[in-house]
């Protein structure tokens, strides 16, 4: 990791905790995924010690908490023309955008790790598999990032936070839903089978639930690391091609 | 004497607006270059090329010898810059927003530290090192956007409007702050006032739609102005005829014509002007005397940078 990127990180990651942000945002997701997980997804009624009612939410709580966060990564350094200061610095583009989505990223983990206590109820209330919850928390963490190099994008297209919000919610969608019956019949009238399979293999939702049921297959992996590193070069393109706008 | 900043042929484009058009020139060590010109005239988007934000359409900077466009982290390192509204994250304490910009810059350890002391010395930041910048005044503000452009002691200085918006004693701190490093640096700075010219400028480059219309010393500049060297005399008003007076004034070598300023019972003021590049307060003091005038008040002009200014950049 070099020196600046480093820096870079350290910056963003505090100015999160300098601001209600970090705050509001952390407590947000612990009671969200506290109320999903014990009154929609039946936690107790279920019976069964693992924390799969608990993750399978993850998709929907992502699809808008993380555009909030994600919307002002480049959106505010144009509005406030900070920009103009840090691309003026000596550091690469790439230390830029990597800088700043590692901070949200780790960001999101330290909300993630939070959560601990639910897994301290389900190994205090039975004998859960402990090895597929981290398997959880990896699919989870995974695709956190990919919510959130989708968002750098969007965000580094525009100056107004609302449209990257709006934006980012509708791509991450899009994502989600593609591997969904309901969307997948909706082509399958018309377009041959390898193009719907390829829609129905970028779903979040496909991959995110194969890790999180404890399988964890190289190639889920490798899709959500090819899926950030697509979006990260793509907000790297935008940035240098329209900073000044 | 060194070359430093070297532009040549910079062009801009946006769509089909020519932001800067073919401007060419050299900055040498030691050199406080003045950009002047209306807004919209194309001095920040020439700065913006010279930093590296903005990509030239044509043309090449070079600082130091390194391109911006091929060596652009080389070129970054050499420079400080204050960019237009001096922009700092406003979430950021004074303290906070100096060591980040230290860390990247490569400093470290008591070196950094030492540094930062000295320039929140230098730019008189103490007492708002724990502030959020966002709570800051307009003034402190731009100082704390100065201490970040001179945190490295760079070589070159790029200043977009460095007292816009300051009170005149702010004013006056900043400008004698660049003239303090006057010597060691190239500084470019833009403004559009022209008092900062004279006070802090040893070059001031005019410039207007995109194109360099003068370029010169303050002093040079204000020979061009029509008030360069014209006289202005105010005599008592004692038995002497008018009429005989301008005559006897315009009958001086060299002048060029004369202006009734002010014509009442006990004082007339005239404005005299002289030919091109000639010198005519020696002879008119000499004239006054011989004639016995009573003389209240002669002066010379040195010439009116605004006037030039006005002229210049409304002719193309």
């Amino acid at each position: 990791m070099s020196h600046n990127l480093w820096v870079v990180f350290r910056r963003e990651l505090s100015s999160y905790f300098a601001t209600p942000i970090a705050y509001v945002f952390i407590i947000i997701f612990l009671f969200l995924s506290g109320i999903f997980t014990f009154y929609l997804g039946n936690f107790f009624l279920r019976g069964q010690s693992d924390l799969l009612p608990f993750f399978s939410f993850h998709p929907w709580l992502y699809l808008f908490l993380i555009p909030a966060l994600a919307m002002r990564l480049w959106a505010e350094e144009r509005k406030s023309s900070t920009i103009e200061l840090l691309l003026t610095l000596p550091i690469t583009i790439t230390d830029a955008v990597l800088g700043k989505f590692l901070a949200a990223w780790i960001f999101t983990a330290i909300a993630l790790i939070l959560t601990f206590p639910i897994w301290i109820s389900v190994n205090y209330l039975g004998n859960p598999d402990n090895a597929v919850i981290f398997a959880g928390y990896l699919g989870s963490f995974l695709m956190a990032g990919a919510f959130l190099s989708i968002g750098s994008c969007m965000s580094a297209v525009t100056k107004n936070q609302v449209i990257a919000f709006v934006i980012t919610v509708v791509v991450c969608l899009a994502f989600i839903l593609s591997g969904f019956p309901m969307v997948l019949d909706f082509f399958s009238g018309w377009l041959p089978q390898v193009v719907i399979e390829t829609i129905s293999s970028f779903s979040f939702l496909t991959h995110f639930s194969a890790i999180s049921k404890g399988v964890i297959d190289l190639r889920d992996i490798l899709f959500f690391f090819s899926l950030m590193a697509f979006w990260l070069f793509a907000t790297a393109i935008l940035i240098e091609m329209k900073k000044a706008d | 004497m060194e070359t430093k900043v070297e532009i040549k042929q910079l062009c801009k484009q946006f769509g089909l607006l020519t932001a800067v058009d073919n401007i060419s020139f050299q900055v040498n060590k030691g050199e406080v270059l003045g950009f002047l010109g209306p807004n919209g005239a194309g001095k920040s988007t020439t700065m913006k090329m010279i930093t590296g934000f903005l990509t030239p359409t044509a043309g090449t900077v070079t600082i130091d010898g390194y391109d911006i466009t091929k060596q652009p982290l080389e070129v970054k390192r050499r420079i400080g810059y204050l960019p237009e509204g001096a922009p700092a994250y406003p979430d950021m304490t004074t303290a906070d927003f100096l060591d980040f910009i230290a860390a990247i810059r490569g400093l470290s350890g008591t070196k950094k530290r030492q540094r930062i002391a000295d320039i929140v010395t230098q730019v008189n930041l103490n007492n708002v090192l724990h502030q959020p910048i966002e709570t800051l005044s307009k003034g402190f503000k731009r100082r704390v956007g100065l201490a970040q452009a001179i945190l490295h002691d760079p070589e070159v200085l790029i200043l977009d409007e460095p007292t816009d918006g300051l009170d005149p004693n702010q004013k006056h701190e900043v400008r004698s702050l660049i003239k303090n490093m006057a010597q060691e640096k190239v500084i470019i700075l833009s403004t559009h006032i022209l008092e900062e010219v004279d006070a802090v400028c040893s070059r001031a480059i005019i410039i207007s739609n995109g194109k360099i219309l003068a370029d010169g010393t303050p002093n040079e500049l204000e020979a061009k102005s029509k008030y360069h060297n014209a006289v202005t005399i105010t005599l008592r008003n004692s038995t002497h005829n008018q009429v005989e007076i301008r005559q006897a004034l315009l009958d001086v070598s060299n002048v060029h014509k004369l202006e009734t300023i002010e014509e009442t019972a006990q004082t007339m003021t005239y404005q005299i002007y002289p030919k091109p590049n000639c010198s005519i307060v020696a002879d008119i003091s000499h004239c006054a005397r011989e004639k016995q005038w009573e003389v209240i008040e002669l002066h010379a002009e040195k010439g009116h940078l605004d006037e030039v200014f006005r002229t210049v950049t409304t002719q193309s």
